[in-house]
C-alpha cells in the first residue's frame, strides 16, 4: 500500500512526512518526526497523555487520523519552552511538585496551556474541568491544579 | 495494518462509497473509529471521510433545531441557543474529547458511552441519513433499534423540537468519576405540560440495554397526569420495565436495576 504525503506545521516549523493509511497523529509525531513528548497511554481517548493542540484546540493525537492535520498547526510540549527557559507552566509544575512519574505531564501541560490561552484567569473549577480528560495516577491532582492556578495568579498580578 | 483512507468533497459521494463497501467505516471525530484501529480491528479496511460543510452546520434559531452529524460537543456548548443540550454535551469526556467527538458519532457509541443520544431519544429526534437507497429521515428510536445494521449508512444530521421550557427537559448522568467518566446509567426526560398535565412524556435511559431505550412503562405512568409525588413514585417504580442492563466494570446489571428508579425519582422531582 502506497504511503501518503503529509505536510503540517509542527511547533512553528513546516514538516513533510509520508504516512501509512490509518496512521494516527501520535505515531506520526513520535516515529516519523521524532517528537517524543506526546506519550502513548491507552489508545482509547481515556487518559489524555497524548494531548496536543491542533490550531490551538486540545485534541488527542492517538485518536486523530494523521492525514486530517494536513496544512494545520500542531503544538506539542516540545515546542513549549521559550528558548533556553522553561515555559511558566513547566516552571510552576516543577515548583509545585506537580510531576512524579511524569507520564501524564505532557498531556497535563497541553491541557493547561489550552485553558490559559483561552482563559488567562480561570477559577479552580475551570482548572479541574480543563484537566478532567487527563489521568494522573501519582499526584492526586492537587499539586497539578495548584501549579496551573499559580501561573494564572501570576499572570493576573503581572 | 494500513487502511485505505478515502476523502470526499460531498456527503453524498461519501455515502455512496460507504454503502458499497462492507469493510468501510465513516470517520467523524475519530473517537470511535480511530480507537478501533488502534485496537487492531481488522474488520475495517477502508476509512471514509467527507469535507462537506453541510455536515458541520448548526441551525438553532427556530423551534426545531438541526445539528449536522459532524458538529462537535464543544460547538454545542458554545451555542447559546442550544442551552437545553449543554448538560448532555458537558457530561461527555474531557475538553479534548468534546473538541473531537460528534453528534453523529455519538449515535454509534456503545455502552457506557452515547450519553448525548439519550438526550436526543427523549427529545424524539429525527436522524437524517443517506444510504444506498438515497436520503431519508428515520425516527431516532427506529435508528437505534437497527444500529448494528447502520454502519453502511451515513448520518447527515439530527433534528429535534426545542423543549418549551427549561423545566420540560431534564438530564442526569450517573458516573463514578466526576466530572468525567463512563456512564453507570444516564437518564433524560422530556415532559411537555399542557393544561397542567403531562402530554407526550418521554423517558430515555442509557446503559440499561444494549442500546439507549425509552422507559415506556414510566412514560405511561406520567402521561396525562400532573407531576406530583404519587405520579413520580409510580414512574420510578416502573423504570426497570423492559430494561436489560449488563454487568461491566462501572456497575453490575443488578446495581443498575436497583438505582434507575431512585435516579428517575430524583430527576422528576428536581433533586440534585
Amino acid at each position: 500500500m502506497s504511503k501518503i504525503p503529509l505536510q503540517f506545521r509542527h511547533n512553528g516549523r513546516d514538516v513533510a512526512i509520508f504516512v501509512d493509511g490509518g496512521t494516527n497523529l501520535l505515531v506520526a509525531l513520535r516515529e516519523l518526526i521524532g517528537d517524543m513528548t506526546p506519550k502513548f497511554g491507552c489508545g482509547q481517548g481515556g487518559c489524555g497523555t497524548c494531548s496536543v493542540l491542533i490550531d490551538g484546540e486540545l485534541h488527542l493525537s492517538c485518536l486523530t487520523l494523521a492525514e486530517t492535520v494536513a496544512g494545520r498547526s500542531i503544538e506539542t510540549l516540545d515546542g513549549m519552552k521559550q528558548g533556553p527557559n522553561l515555559h511558566p507552566l513547566q516552571r510552576a509544575f516543577a515548583d509545585n511538585f506537580a510531576a512524579q512519574c511524569g507520564y501524564c505531564t505532557p498531556g497535563m501541560l497541553m491541557a493547561a496551556k489550552a485553558l490559559l490561552d483561552r482563559n488567562p484567569s480561570p477559577s479552580r473549577d475551570e482548572v479541574i474541568e480543563a484537566i478532567s480528560g487527563n489521568i494522573c495516577r501519582c499526584t492526586g491532582y492537587e499539586p497539578i491544579i495548584n501549579a496551573i492556578l499559580a501561573v494564572a495568579g501570576g499572570r493576573a498580578s503581572a | 495494518m494500513a487502511v485505505t483512507v478515502k476523502t470526499f468533497a460531498s456527503a453524498s459521494e461519501a455515502a455512496g462509497a460507504l454503502s458499497s463497501d462492507r469493510s468501510a467505516r465513516y470517520l467523524g471525530g475519530g473517537t470511535l473509529v480511530m480507537r478501533a484501529l488502534n485496537e487492531g480491528d481488522v474488520s475495517i479496511s477502508t476509512v471514509i471521510r467527507a469535507c462537506d460543510q453541510a455536515l458541520t452546520r448548526i441551525d438553532a434559531s427556530g423551534p426545531r433545531i438541526t445539528l449536522g452529524a459532524g458538529v462537535t460537543f464543544a460547538r454545542v456548548l458554545a451555542e447559546r441557543d442550544l442551552a437545553f443540550l449543554h448538560a448532555p454535551a458537558r457530561s461527555i469526556g474531557g475538553p479534548a474529547v468534546r473538541n473531537m467527538g460528534t453528534v453523529g458519532g455519538n449515535l454509534f457509541a456503545q455502552n457506557p458511552y452515547g450519553d448525548f443520544t439519550v438526550a436526543l431519544l427523549a427529545l424524539d429526534a429525527t436522524v437524517a441519513v443517506q444510504g444506498g437507497f438515497g436520503p431519508r429521515d428515520i425516527p431516532i428510536e427506529e435508528f437505534l433499534q437497527a444500529r448494528e445494521r447502520q454502519t453502511g449508512t451515513l448520518v447527515l444530521s439530527v433534528s429535534c423540537t426545542r423543549p418549551t421550557s427549561t423545566e420540560a427537559f431534564r438530564y442526569r448522568k450517573i458516573a463514578r468519576i466526576k466530572p468525567k467518566g463512563g456512564s453507570v446509567i444516564t437518564l433524560a426526560a422530556h415532559l411537555p405540560i399542557s393544561g397542567g398535565r403531562i402530554a407526550g412524556a418521554r423517558i430515555a435511559l442509557g446503559s440499561m440495554a444494549p442500546t439507549q431505550i425509552r422507559a415506556r412503562a414510566a412514560e405511561r405512568a406520567l402521561e396525562g397526569r400532573s407531576l406530583d409525588t404519587a405520579t413520580i413514585a409510580a414512574a420510578a417504580s416502573a423504570a426497570t420495565e423492559g430494561t436489560s442492563p449488563s454487568d461491566n466494570a462501572l456497575g453490575s446489571a443488578w446495581y443498575r436495576r436497583e438505582i434507575v428508579g431512585v435516579h428517575l425519582r430524583r430527576l422528576l422531582s428536581g433533586q440534585e
